[in-house]
């Protein structure tokens, strides 16, 4: 079933188009990878869906129904929850409060504090952080700020997950880690589309790959139809 | 020990509380009129600065409106104080001020840091100067009578009022919303990207504390018998619960009572007994409390108590 889907999707910053006639769908149960070079418009596109940003022209439809000018917080209510490339938590509250704000607001039914604990808990155990809950959030490794970031997005109880660069900056431990945390996510049943620069995690956790360039898509199809593909290999592996 | 120490904690704390408060109600059936006077000074700063601290304190929106909302509830008292009953009086006064939250609330909340800052300095600046043309040119006075009340009776008004406030900021403070408060003063896009509806949160939150402030207005016209919007708007009324609020420390309901008490009594001090050198004394303290105190009173009481505990 598709869960996702955008038409002709554009946003310019002035001058500038950061993307182009964008097409794209997501079909429920994927992990849907988005790579391109730096500036090619992929957080850009993941701000469009989320409603960071309004949209300059184009359509993106969530269960058939069009997203495209509502705000983030109804975006949010409608099961579509995201992470940041760079980290953006509530770095003086406690980790475990991270979680239950995400857990109290932004679920669609009405819920109570004790719900909300108790789920803001097990996602807690879920991502590996039951540990340091007490803890405020700015005293967490980037790993684990990164956790966080993952656990308060799930919070919301969202069917699509938008992750944006979970894996930079991590070890390849963590990276190992982090590519297990994202498939159990899609064994929850959670749908995820996400950005990502570290090849080998890409490659082999996604089912389906779209390339971004210039804010024009300009490649997707299973990650062994990108690594042949000649003009992703131009724009983005590079021939060196 | 642990026992111990936990029960007496939780009694002493409403323990002490009760007997402010009953100390607070008595206090003008034994102290001279000026002492009454001085506290009911004391109890509006108290109220602006307890007010100001619900919506700036969690959020880290400054506002510089609270003049707006103080002037505004001065001038309703002014204007509707010979028609209807006292009560009355200081609620439309309060909800006239809270309206006007509501209004400036929406117009100047998707602004931040420091746009935010002047653009509600220049609200209430407005609000002085187009009073001020109005009156010179229209009414023909500047300046209004207020009908008097008698000082115990502005007292308890401002007592009544200090309770709200304090309760609300309470209840605020342990809901969810208090909550969701201090996650947009945190990061905001987050706030907003988990559901939090960070534009209606804000500006009712803004429009609860400006109510407070105008009904503490509308009760304090009375007692100044004469208005005008100098008098009403002064900018000052911006800047004091600020600094009130810096001094006595944000992070504690506590913090902001205590910095607008000690703050209004340090005021009352230096002016009657160093009236030359008043604001000299005044602002070398301002200084030293935001140099060597950055969490105000309430982190000075907090890293005692640390201390204490250790030792």
């Amino acid at each position: 079933m598709r869960l996702l889907e955008g038409e002709k999707v554009t946003k310019n910053f002035g001058g500038l188009t950061a993307v182009h006639n964008v097409d794209f769908d997501i079909n429920q149960g994927e992990i849907v990878g988005l790579i391109g070079p730096n500036g090619a418009g992929k957080t850009t596109l993941f701000n469009l869906i989320s409603g960071a940003l309004p949209a300059t022209g184009g359509e993106i439809r969530y269960k058939d129904e069009r997203i495209t000018s509502l705000k983030p917080n109804k975006i949010c209510k409608k099961g579509i929850a995201r992470t940041f490339q760079l980290i953006k938590l509530f770095a003086n509250m406690k980790v475990f409060e991270n979680v239950f704000l995400a857990s109290l607001f932004g679920v669609s039914t009405e819920t109570n504090k004790s719900n909300a604990k108790k789920e803001s808990e097990e996602l807690l155990e879920f991502v590996g952080l039951s540990a340091v809950k007490t803890t405020a959030a700015k005293d967490l490794t980037l790993a684990n700020q990164k956790r966080l970031e993952v656990a308060r997005a799930l919070a919301t109880r969202p069917e699509l997950l938008l992750l944006d660069e979970l894996m930079a900056g991590l070890n390849p431990t963590e990276v190992a880690q982090a590519m297990e945390l994202v498939t159990r996510i899609r064994d929850k049943g959670i749908t995820v589309f996400m950005i990502e620069h570290v090849m080998k995690a890409i490659m082999s956790v996604c089912n389906r790959i779209m390339v971004l360039d210039h804010g024009v898509k300009i490649a997707e199809g299973t990650p062994g139809e990108i690594t042949t593909n000649k003009k992703v290999i131009e724009v983005y592996l590079g021939e060196d | 020990m642990d026992r111990v120490k936990v029960i007496s904690n939780r009694f002493f704390l409403p323990g002490l509380l009760l007997f402010i408060l009953i100390l607070l109600t008595t206090m003008p059936l034994f102290v001279q009129p000026y002492v009454v006077i001085l506290l009911t000074t004391i109890i509006m700063y108290i109220i602006l600065t307890l007010s100001w601290s619900i919506f700036s304190g969690p959020t880290r929106y400054i506002s510089l409106a609270s003049a707006a909302f103080f002037g505004v509830g001065v001038y309703v008292s002014a204007m509707l104080g010979q028609v209807l009953p006292l009560p009355v009086v200081i609620a439309v006064g309060g909800l006239v001020s809270l309206m006007l939250a509501l209004f400036i609330g929406l117009l100047t909340l998707r602004l931040r840091g420091m746009y935010f800052i002047i653009f509600t300095f220049g609200v209430s600046e407005l609000i002085r100067h187009f009073l001020l043309w109005w009156e010179t040119n229209f009414t023909g006075t500047v300046g209004r009578w207020v009908v008097a009340v008698d000082h115990t009776t502005v007292y308890y008004v401002m007592l009544i009022i200090f309770m709200m406030a304090l309760l609300a900021a309470y209840l605020v403070r342990r809901s969810k919303f208090g909550l969701a408060l201090q996650s947009i003063g945190e990061y905001e896009e987050a706030a907003v990207h988990i559901g939090i509806n960070v534009t209606i949160l804000k500006t009712l939150t803004f429009a609860l504390s400006a109510f407070f402030m105008g009904a503490a207005g509308a009760i304090m016209a009375t007692r100044w018998t004469y208005i005008d919007p100098q008098i009403a708007f002064n900018p000052l009324f911006s800047f004091m619960p600020v600094l009130m609020a810096i001094f006595g420390g944000i992070g504690q309901l506590y913090g902001p009572v205590l910095g607008a008490t000690i703050f209004a009594l340090l005021e009352e001090v230096l002016t009657t007994e160093f009236p030359y050198y008043y604001m000299l004394l005044f602002g070398i303290i301002l200084i030293a409390v935001i140099l060597f105190l950055p969490g105000g009173l309430v982190g000075l009481i907090q890293r005692w108590r640390r201390g204490g505990l250790e030792g």
